[in-house]
């Protein structure tokens, strides 16, 4: 069960987050107490008051890890001290493509992602925390389960927790599979019965966040970073990263490379090179034809961006983002056309439908990657497509719309002459390889006509 | 007043309102900025995007938190990154917003465009073609020609029956949110809600029946397109066809403000009613009217209408002229010796019930109201009702508002939008006594049970209690309606309430007082311009019943003179039958159950040769030999005002008043309140209530013992009383017919 991630990507020679990777069944409460398990959680109810706890994550610099990078312990402060009920909330929605770094967390190291969720709730002095998970994530959360049971048990979660006075719940609640919930407000309504769309802001989630009361919203790897800070102090995490980027973080690398995996490393020490040469390489020694840092919401960086040093701020410099640092390795046999068109179908498909030129636009882009990948694209149509992102552009409610462009604008910045190329090895709607897709996805039948609706323009 | 704050839009500088949102804050210096999702009744969502402009701030310098000034010693404003929804931002002072700017109309055009990809553009055959928001902007914004290939055009269900009284066209639908956030902000009825997501994403009904809602109708005034429809106007006529005629409803004593549209009908050889439009009056009604408002309105073209006087003769009704008809009634009430009874109905307007009741008094006869029209405590709602000046916009925390014995929804449902209003939105506090639970129970914050039909004594034992409860309330607004009560019970009822009002010292202060649940358009009017004898007399030689409707009896009497409208059973006993008009075919005023006089105007001709009840009134009069020559209701009233005391200050001139309201609806900008119509016809006025006027003793209050007719006379219900609505092609399921009921 869940072994799948094996103990074979070792990258540091003691994981902070990653700790299954160094001491085996971890997920079992005696051998996760056995190696500082619940530790800090300890210290922090029997020697620290609750804004000690928020000053030494936020002396510690840790930036969230679900892809904004919003510092935690600046999050945290944010919620009012006089309005009750409080509550804490764990992303773990980890819907983005290539992303897989919580799932791992959840079901190889459960109690250390509890262990932060508890802190987090005493920072915060919430007495309740519920903890969102992806809908698929229907395994991870019995092995989530059964680690809260434990930690009950052991008087670690419940009514007045080891003689402090402090009372705190943990409640599982999955989710039903929508991307848009990742999204912190969205998440947020639908925790609360309610459709999975995001919210105005402000009131920001912690003025008004679930049942309109303070809420802190943080990712599962966020909070499975505070145990550590909590134990050690911010300035022992310090000597991780960089100054503006401290601490390790999973990367999680998938695609075209010989050993796909999360990979725990410091933020700022390696390249995007050096992690691909860590995950294997390329697949057959191919060259790496583009990278996608953070799945398909970042946009695409050109081999020629392989030395970007692994930081927000190297990241955002190359042109990129960090996100949730799952890089997506394409190489060189992969159609970037056809890739796009994954990416953008991706986006249509999770698009929540609130605001018009997310609803409309990937609707619109997708028909116009159905014409290209049909084979009876123009170069009208590649230019349509830079033009609906442009102006989806900025107009979104939320980020979804707005990184839905991202792979249509930094294709075609990066890889515009690959979509010539495209137009014009396919034109007249030739067999191109990909028609058991298209079928698969209504866009021809299996005749090989385009289907109305799929695309713009019928075959004539 | 609210603290002001200075923001300058396109060079326009304006101060408004802490807190105004940027949209409207431009819409009060006439600066449109178009919306589709944002309705300035409901919450702001920012869904549509339409409405995004160009928002700056005075920059702060982060360390001393002063703002930074340039050289000239002018504020340095920092726009934001990106453009900003004028729907969500709310203004802050010193903020500058651009909506002239290239990229803010890039970003309409864009928005427009997108909207459009998956619109069926089927304008010539929509019913919202040529008032339709989505119309009227793209025109005015939107892209001369559409990049999207039109043969990939999103095609879905165009025929999609919400309810049995809305369509919804999902084609057309550009889900803005605004049907479902009316039916949960405004209406509480949860039965609207999106299903699926993105472009999939479609209003869908999950209530059991469908879309339950008793204001549903409004949806498709604030429906900025034309994907909600309702049954009773799809595919009848187009937006420019129509003519409009500013009236007031006459199917409960809200009053609420409404226009009727009109075309020319071959075959009616004139013009019909094809709909009910709400018309604002923030007083009033807002922009809301009740489905039933909206739909009933068939009964003036009815097969059944009256169109020629009928005469018996050889125990046979058969059609006569007027001059037989009205000597036949001026020959008997002549020989009748004063032994007549005139029963006048509560749908009659003021002036033809004021006419009738001058008539009735100089011939002898005892002039009553129908024994239906709940009259007893008229004079009690005149002397304690609410002020003068009462606004509903003003109650709120602090206030007090409390129903007993009344089901607000069903007896007068936009009262019950307005109360609900007070109470959820703004914190004013609400008790209820009722024997069965009402609509308004969900907002109460005391709820208490008496028998069936024990109101009066409920409030007696009380008393003591709901003094102290309004004592504690800076206003107290008290509901009350006459469900299982005879008259003298309600009057009983009435009565305790005011000297509660007495006792908390709220009588005669403006925003406090009595808010009768009347059944009809002009119960109170009537009472006030008849001075109705309340009981009726064992048995007469004459009984003139005039607009009564169907009531259970009639004294008995020697002749019946029944004017009428329709052909009720009543007709069938008469001996002479006057037609007369529906308030569509005519003008007049009605006085509202807060005692608001209001104007309405002739939308319709008279079907054959029927006539207003004033004509009628006054032509009987001079065949009796009084030299009355009233030409029109205007000079009626003019006579009514010097003599009724209440009405002292009123004259069509004040009635016809109108004031600039906000939100402005129903000009040319349809797209930001909807379809609704603007008022140009007046928004009324209400009179003084006694006790604002002078200090007045408590009732001396004895409850006179049940009676079986009192306990049976259930609740008067809108929608659920078929004898109320005749003839109604619509809403019939809604209802319960009178032996389901009894």
């Amino acid at each position: 069960m869940a072994t799948f991630y094996g103990s074979r990507n070792k990258t540091m020679e003691r994981h902070v987050l990653l700790r299954d990777i160094d001491v085996p069944n971890i997920r079992e409460i005696d051998v996760y107490l056995a190696n500082d398990g619940y530790a800090a959680w300890k210290k922090a109810l029997t020697t620290m008051k609750p804004d000690d706890v928020i000053s030494v994550v936020k002396d510690s610099g840790l930036r969230g890890r679900g892809g904004a990078g919003f510092p935690a312990g600046v999050k945290w402060s944010f919620i009012p001290k006089d309005v009750f009920p409080k509550y804490v909330v764990v992303n773990g929605d980890e819907s983005e493509a290539g992303t897989f770094k919580d799932h791992q967390l959840i079901d190889c190291n459960p109690h250390q992602v509890i262990e932060g969720t508890l802190l987090a709730c005493y920072a915060v002095q919430a007495n309740t925390a519920y903890i969102y998970l992806r809908g698929e994530f229907y395994e991870p959360a019995q092995t989530l389960q059964k680690a809260i049971d434990e930690a009950y048990a052991r008087g670690l979660i419940g009514k007045n927790v080891l003689g402090s006075g402090f009372d705190v719940d943990v409640y599982i609640h999955l989710g039903a599979g929508a991307y848009i919930c990742g999204e912190e407000t969205a998440l947020l309504s639908s925790l609360e019965g309610q459709l999975g769309q995001p919210r105005l802001r402000p009131p920001f989630p912690a003025q008004q966040g679930l049942y309109a009361k303070p809420t802190v919203v943080n990712n599962v790897e966020t909070l499975a970073n505070v145990p550590p800070i909590v134990l050690h102090g911010a300035q022992w995490y310090r000597q991780f990263g960089t100054e503006k980027s401290p601490g390790t973080k999973i990367f999680c690398v998938s695609g075209c490379v010989n050993r796909p995996g999360n990979y725990e490393l410091p933020l700022g020490q390696y390249t995007i090179r050096e992690l691909i040469e860590m995950a294997g390489g390329a697949l057959q020694g191919r060259a790496v034809k583009g990278v996608l840092p953070a799945g398909s919401s970042a946009p695409i960086l050109p081999a020629s961006a392989l030395d970007t040093k692994l930081d927000y701020e190297s990241l955002q410099a190359a042109g990129s983002i960090l996100g949730s640092a799952s890089f997506v390795i394409l190489d060189e046999s992969v159609d970037i056309v056809w890739a796009a068109r994954k990416m953008v179908r991706f986006f249509k498909h999770e698009s929540c439908g609130k605001c018009t030129p997310c609803r409309e636009g990937t609707h619109w882009a997708l028909q116009l990657y159905n014409k290209l990948l049909s084979g009876y694209g123009t170069l009208d149509d590649v230019n349509m497509i830079g033009e609906v992102a442009a102006q989806m552009s900025g107009k979104c409610f939320c980020l979804l719309g707005e990184f839905a462009t991202s792979p249509m604008l930094s294709t075609l910045k990066h890889f515009r002459a690959e979509y010539e190329a495209f137009v014009r090895a396919h034109s007249g709607g030739l067999r191109n390889g990909y028609d058991d897709e298209l079928i698969r996805e209504h866009v021809i039948d299996p005749a090989g006509n385009l289907i109305a609706g799929a695309v713009g323009q019928k075959r004539h | 007043m609210a603290e002001l704050v200075n923001v300058t839009i396109d060079g326009v500088t304006v101060a408004v309102p802490k807190g105004t949102l940027v949209v409207d804050a431009a819409k009060k210096i006439g600066n449109h900025i178009p919306v589709f999702c944002y309705h300035p009744k409901l919450k702001p969502v920012g869904m549509c995007r339409m409405c995004l402009v160009d928002i700056g701030t005075p920059k702060i310098d982060p360390a001393t938190k002063q703002v930074v000034r340039d050289e000239n010693g002018n504020p340095v404003i920092q726009f934001m990154p990106k453009l900003t929804t004028a729907c969500t931002t709310p203004v802050s002072e010193g903020m500058v917003v651009r909506t002239a700017t290239e990229q803010v109309r890039a970003a309409r055009e864009d928005i427009l465009e997108f909207l459009l990809t998956s619109h069926p553009l089927d304008c010539p055959i929509c019913d919202k073609g040529g008032e339709c928001p989505l119309q009227n902007l793209t025109l005015a914004h939107g892209p001369g020609v559409s990049r999207f290939d039109y043969d990939a055009k999103f095609h879905n269900e165009k025929h999609v029956p919400l309810g049995e009284l809305i369509f919804l066209d999902r084609e057309r639908c550009i889900q803005c949110s605004r049907c479902i956030r009316f039916q949960d902000e405004i209406a509480d009825d949860h039965v609207l809600q999106f299903h699926d997501r993105g472009r999939g994403m479609e209003i869908i009904t999950f209530s059991d029946p469908p879309f339950d809602s008793y204001f549903g109708g409004n949806t498709t005034d604030i429906c900025p397109v034309g994907a909600l429809t309702t049954a009773d106007f799809r595919f009848k006529a187009r937006p420019w066809e129509l003519q409009s005629a500013q009236s007031i409803c006459t199917h409960c004593a809200v009053g609420c403000n409404i226009t009727l549209n009109t075309r020319l009908e071959t075959r009616h050889g004139g013009f019909e009613i094809k709909r009910v439009m709400p018309r604002q009056n923030e007083w009033v009604n807002e922009i809301w009217i009740c489905d039933k408002g909206r739909y009933v309105h068939h009964f003036t073209r009815s097969e059944d209408r009256l169109h020629l006087p009928l005469i018996r003769r050889e125990g046979r009704l058969v059609e006569s002229t007027w001059q037989q008809a009205l000597q036949l009634v001026a020959d008997t009430l002549r020989a009748a010796d004063g032994e007549i009874v005139l029963m006048v109905g509560d749908r009659i307007p003021n002036e033809d019930a004021y006419l009738l009741g001058q008539l009735g008094r100089a011939i002898g006869a005892r002039v009553s109201v129908s024994p239906n029209v709940p009259s007893h405590y008229a004079d009690v709602a005149r002397a304690f009702g609410v002020g003068k000046d009462a606004d509903f916009k003003r109650l709120g925390r602090g206030d007090l508002v409390l129903a007993v014995n009344a089901d607000v929804e069903e007896q007068a449902p936009v009262w019950f939008l307005r109360l609900r209003q007070a109470v959820v939105d703004r914190g004013a506090q609400l008790i209820i006594a009722h024997h069965r639970s009402t609509k308004l129970h969900r907002y109460a914050s005391a709820i208490h049970r008496f028998e069936v039909g024990r109101a009066p004594e409920w409030v007696q034992q009380q008393a003591e209690t709901l003094a102290q409860a309004l004592q504690a309330a800076r206003h107290a607004l008290i509901v009350f309606g006459d469900e299982h009560l005879d008259g003298p019970r309600a009057r009983a009822l009435a009565q305790l309430l005011a000297n509660l009002l007495l006792q908390s010292g709220h009588a005669g202060r403006s925003d406090s007082g009595l808010l009768p649940l009347y059944p009809h358009a002009n119960t109170q009017g009537v009472c006030d311009v008849l001075s109705p004898h309340t009981a009726l007399p064992p048995a007469a030689r004459v009984v003139w019943a005039v607009g009564v409707g169907d009531p259970q009896e009639l004294p008995p009497a020697g002749f019946y003179i029944i004017q009428e409208v329709l052909h009720t059973a009543l007709v069938e006993q008469a001996d002479v039958v006057l037609p007369s008009l529906t308030f569509a075919e005519r003008e007049g005023t009605f006085t509202s159950g807060d005692r608001r006089v209001q104007r309405f105007y002739r939308a319709l001709p008279a079907p054959g040769e029927a006539k207003p009840d004033w004509w009628i009134a006054q032509e009987v009069a001079r065949r009796l030999g009084f030299e009355w020559r009233y030409n029109s209701p205007a000079e009626i009233f003019e006579a009514l005002a010097k003599d009724v005391p209440a009405y002292a200050e009123l004259s069509y001139a004040a009635l016809s008043r109108v004031v600039e309201q906000w939100p402005p609806i129903g000009r040319e900008d349809l797209y930001y309140g909807g379809t609704a119509y603007d008022n140009t016809g007046g928004i009324g006025a209400r009179y003084a209530a006694e006790a604002e006027t002078r200090a007045l003793p408590p009732y001396d209050v004895t409850i006179p013992e049940p009676t079986i007719a009192g306990l049976k006379r259930g609740p008067r219900m809108l929608y659920r009383d078929g004898e109320l609505i005749r003839r109604s092609a619509l809403l019939r399921a809604r209802m319960v017919s009178l032996q389901q009921v009894a």
